[in-house]
């Protein structure tokens, strides 16, 4: 229980790398609030993927108690936010829960696009930020440049930022001193009625839902009977408690204040982000303002390679939607793949992260289909379906036209790179709104297709440019365009899995790519194998896969043959891993790599 | 009703585990030693056959194989004392084959008249290679010169004489290995073993490849190139393909490797030998030890075999496939399906008879020519494992 004006909630904003998780590992430990034993790197990101890419991919809290050096003890509530472009959602409604933002540019680097994407988000939620230069202990750090760069690009001031090195421990007193005092204290009345707000909420094995609330007004106690007002859903509070990081139970939470909730609540589904809390009886009548749900725009069908594994996808698929209202799914069958689900994500680092979890939580080897984006066809009648899959697409005589959706990009590159980019935007049907510079960097705004984006546009951009450019996109809304179903033919026969839409002006080239991949992706048979692109009827490339010539071992005698049956069981094993169509085995990792472009 | 094996005969593997060298594309258990005691040798070998005579009473032996290592070291008196053996402890077929091993070099020549004289009727040459370049670099310690004296020397002094030689070797071209088969041919033989060179781990070429130190390999259209040419130029001069990698004159196969083929029974003695034997209905995999002072101290107490496993049906089954598809002759369907208690998957049967990998008829499954070339493919289509 700690009066307003003893607590600060904030978030760190800043862009992949630039240290916002060894920021957060080091105000936490330099606070005792976490025993040195138990202190680990990425401590609030407890995902595997989450550590091992480096990446923050569910927003996570921790409350810190800091004795400032005016004597007094301060309750700091950090909420660390993921930086990639397809979690700003989980940005967004973070923000809205805490009143401040450090800004963290690494003093080597300078500010990049997530860091413009993320800080717009602070200032849209009216955040105090105090800027932090990370990383000043390496030689390569410049922190008047990045500085002023940073009062040119994002327009915040930035002459009393903080010289940081995370690594080495060098300003993290200041930090938690300008916490104190930049920050503004949260304000709220006690004793109003009850007004909180449903910030997050996550599957626990053991507690079942979590519900991570902020509390604007009145006091929420264990034993409560309260009421989400979007749904009506009402509840009884089991349990309420702080992260520090770790759980720990309190008996209330206050105005200003940042905790958990368990009230049996059975699904994450069962509530919804952004939600009013409010007590079931003399609650309040009119809820805090809410968040836009966030969408889906990437689908993709995911299919078990073993297809006896269907059940297990079912449910390794519920479970971790359970723990993820962004992520969508709906059975889906191939002719050629069997049952499996086509599911909806945030977009791509979304998708690759649900599918690791799958393969690795759940050990199901998954076949991913080519990821698409949502098409609107508008048919003759002026009806307009929502084309989520390539492979679904109406007869052309009943459609009118197309449209697919937008995306507004902002790349930050160092000028060298910069012809490398305005040609990948070109070549992905950019069309360039805005190019500027800062220092040494050119910043450039394309309008772009999103089904350009979504697939390997980040790892070409990273490629092109060595990994010096950043990255970051909205969607705009959606356009017409002359859009076409391609499709693959192996040995004959249309392989709906490797179907996608593409540009008229694109198909030849696309089709191309995707053939000529797939020639090498497929392992020779003991036959020739023609690989087509086609659209409607029409083959517009064509490649012939070799028979395997050779494939016997030579010598084979009495003493061999337990032997060489292993290998061979073991070569059977790998065709297992591939998936018939007709006669061809395709192995899983194609359905992906065919779509990547290297040119 | 009889047991399986006698669909495919009885023979008798003894394993001579040394060499003079080793070769660096053999994966052989082969060993190079300084001193070999002979005659605790041939103690431990007759002492095996009387511990497998007593257990297969009254079977008729078909082939006799001294295979290695390099059995054309070992001392024609021993072969001479271990086939009286055989021939007290079994009844032999009438033509009853028994093949040694040799290497083609003068000295070994120099024994060929003793191994006669011991009851071998049968030498199989490593000649390996047709000029001296190729074969200092496959490791040979014989020259081309002494190797075609060898082979004089083995026409005279036994009724069938077949040679090994290894192709698709580093820089070889197909004109190459055509003019060197060609030569073969003409040597007017009426077997030959052609082996494609194969790189096998735990071997020095093994470990040259993996660290990209092994070059001039052939690429594999190249290599597929070579076989094809094998099978045409053995084929005019009558020699038949009638396994993967050996031809034959009519009449001039190897009896004993048919066994193996044809899924017969064998016993395997010797360091690493490795046997099949049906024992009161069941049959056995078994493998001796390896190491050879392993072996020779094993044999005091009839204690050789590592491992005596029974085959599962369903193995026997896959085992019978792997070798009898080798075979241009074909195998038995019926016989396929004694053995897994099911018939071969029908589907995968007709595909691969759909294109053209396998012809099949009511009492016989055999590989196409053009089967033959992706063996490993058919067998992955039809192997239950």
């Amino acid at each position: 229980m700690t009066d307003l004006a003893h607590i600060r909630n904030f978030s760190i904003v800043a862009h992949i790398d630039h240290g916002k998780s060894t920021l957060a590992d080091r105000l936490i430990q330099s606070t005792n609030t976490v025993a040195e034993r138990d202190m680990k790197a990425q401590l609030l990101d407890s995902m595997d993927i989450e550590r091992e890419r480096g990446i923050t991919i569910k927003a996570n809290t921790v409350r810190i108690d800091y004795l400032a050096d005016n004597g007094e003890t301060y309750v700091l509530n950090l909420i660390d936010t993921p930086g990639h472009v397809d979690f700003a959602y989980e940005v967004s409604r973070s923000m809205r829960a805490v009143e401040g933002s450090l800004l963290v540019v690494d003093s080597t680097q300078g500010v990049e696009a997530q860091t413009l994407a993320n800080v717009y988000q602070a200032i849209d939620a009216n955040h105090e930020i105090v800027p932090v230069l990370n990383k000043i202990d390496l030689p390569a750090a410049d922190c008047a440049r990045v500085a002023e760069q940073i009062e040119d690009v994002i327009g915040i001031d930035a002459s009393d930022a903080i010289h940081v090195s995370a690594k080495t421990g060098i300003g993290i007193k200041e930090t938690l001193e300008a916490i104190v005092h930049r920050l503004p204290a949260p304000t709220g009345d006690e004793n109003a009625p009850l007004t909180a707000m449903l910030v997050d909420s996550w599957y626990d094995s053991y507690l079942g839902v979590v519900v991570l609330v902020r509390i604007m007004n009145g006091r929420l106690k264990k034993g409560d009977q309260i009421k989400m007002m979007q749904t009506g859903a009402r509840y009884g509070v089991d349990r309420i408690g702080v992260f520090r990081p770790s759980m720990q139970t309190v008996e209330s939470l206050g105005p200003g204040e940042i905790g958990f909730i368990t009230a049996s609540i059975k699904q994450v589904r069962d509530t919804r982000v952004g939600d009013t809390i409010t007590h079931e009886k003399k609650g309040i009548d009119t809820p805090l303002p809410g968040f836009k749900p966030a969408q889906p725009v990437v689908f993709c069908g995911l299919f078990p390679v073993d297809s006896a594994e269907f059940e297990d996808l079912r449910d390794a698929i519920e479970k971790l939607a359970l723990n993820d209202a962004s992520f969508s799914f709906e059975m889906e069958t191939s002719a050629a793949l069997g049952f499996g689900f086509r599911c909806g994500f945030l977009g791509l680092l979304h998708l690759e992260v649900i599918r690791d979890r799958i393969e690795r939580e759940y050990d199901i080897d998954l076949i991913t289909t080519a990821p698409s984006v949502v098409y609107h066809v508008y048919m003759k009648d002026g009806s307009m379906i929502e084309l989520h899959n390539p492979a679904d697409m109406p007869d052309l005589t009943y459609v009118d036209h197309l449209e697919e959706p937008r995306i507004k990009a902002t790349i930050m590159v160092p000028d060298e790179f910069l012809g490398d980019i305005l040609k990948l935007c070109q070549d992905r049907r950019g069309i360039q709104m805005d190019l500027t510079y800062a220092g040494a960097r050119a910043m450039v705004v394309y309008d772009l297709p999103l089904n350009e984006v979504v697939f390997d546009f980040y790892d070409r951009l990273k490629s092109v440019t060595k990994g010096y450019a950043s990255f970051d996109y909205q969607l705009t809304g959606y356009r017409q365009d002359t859009l076409v179903k391609m499709q693959i033919l192996v040995n004959e026969e249309p392989v709906d899995a490797l179907s996608t839409m593409v540009h008229r002006d694109r198909a030849e080239m696309r089709g191309r790519a995707m053939v000529e991949k797939l020639k090498d992706l497929i392992p020779r048979h003991m036959f020739k194998i023609p690989i087509q692109a086609a659209i409607g009827g029409k083959v517009i490339a064509r490649e012939t896969l070799a028979a395997l010539r050779k494939d016997v071992t030579a010598k084979c005698y009495g003493g061999d043959v337990t032997r060489k049956k292993k290998l061979l069981e073991k070569q059977k094993a790998g065709k297992k891993k591939m998936r018939q169509f007709g006669k061809v085995d395709i192995p899983q990792e194609a359905f992906i790599n065919a779509l990547k472009m290297d040119n | 009703m009889a047991d399986d094996w006698e669909n495919g005969g009885f023979g008798l593997y003894l394993h001579w585990p040394f060499c003079q060298a080793k070769c660096p594309y053999c994966d052989f258990n082969s060993h190079v030693a300084r001193s070999i005691d002979q005659n605790a040798w041939l103690q431990a070998y007759l002492a095996q056959l009387q511990a497998y005579a007593t257990l297969t009473p009254g079977r008729v032996l078909h082939s006799v194989f001294f295979g290695g290592g390099t059995p054309s070291l070992m001392n024609p008196d021993i072969v001479h004392a271990i086939i009286a053996e055989i021939r007290r402890l079994w009844p032999v077929a009438n033509d009853l084959e028994i093949t040694l091993e040799a290497n083609p070099s003068s000295v070994e020549a120099g024994r060929f008249a003793g191994y006669a004289d011991a009851g071998v009727n049968r030498i199989s040459m490593g000649i390996q290679a047709l000029n001296d370049a190729d074969l200092h670099r496959l490791g040979r310690i014989h020259t081309a010169a002494e190797a075609m004296q060898a082979f004089d020397i083995a026409r005279n002094q036994f009724s069938r004489v077949s040679f090994d030689l290894i192709y698709a070797r580093q820089n070889q071209t197909l004109a190459d290995w055509q003019a060197e088969l060609a030569k073969a041919l003409d040597l007017a033989v009426d077997h030959l073993s052609l082996y494609q060179l194969t790189i096998e781990d735990g071997t020095a070429f093994g470990e040259r490849y993996a660290r990209g130190k092994l070059h001039g390999l052939p690429p594999d259209d190249l290599a597929a190139d070579m076989y094809q040419a094998t099978q045409d130029l053995c084929g005019a001069a009558g020699l038949l393909g009638y396994e993967v990698s050996n031809h034959a004159r009519p009449g001039a196969e190897s009896r004993h490797n048919r066994v193996y083929w044809r899924y017969g029974d064998y016993i395997g003695i010797g360091p690493g030998a490795h046997g099949r034997l049906t024992l009161g209905g069941q049959r056995y995999a078994t493998v001796h030890w390896s190491a050879p002072g392993k072996w020779l101290t094993a044999a005091q107490t009839n204690a050789t075999e590592q491992h005596r496993d029974a085959i599962a049906r369903a193995d026997q089954a896959d085992e019978f496939l792997m070798m009898g598809l080798r075979l241009a002759e074909g195998i038995s369907p019926a016989r396929y399906a004694h053995l897994a208690g099911r018939p071969l998957p029908e589907k995968n049967l007709r595909y691969l008879s759909d294109i053209g990998m396998v012809e099949t008829s009511h009492d016989n499954i055999r590989v196409t020519d053009a089967g033959r070339m992706v063996l490993n493919g058919v067998l992955k289509e039809l192997i239950t494992g």
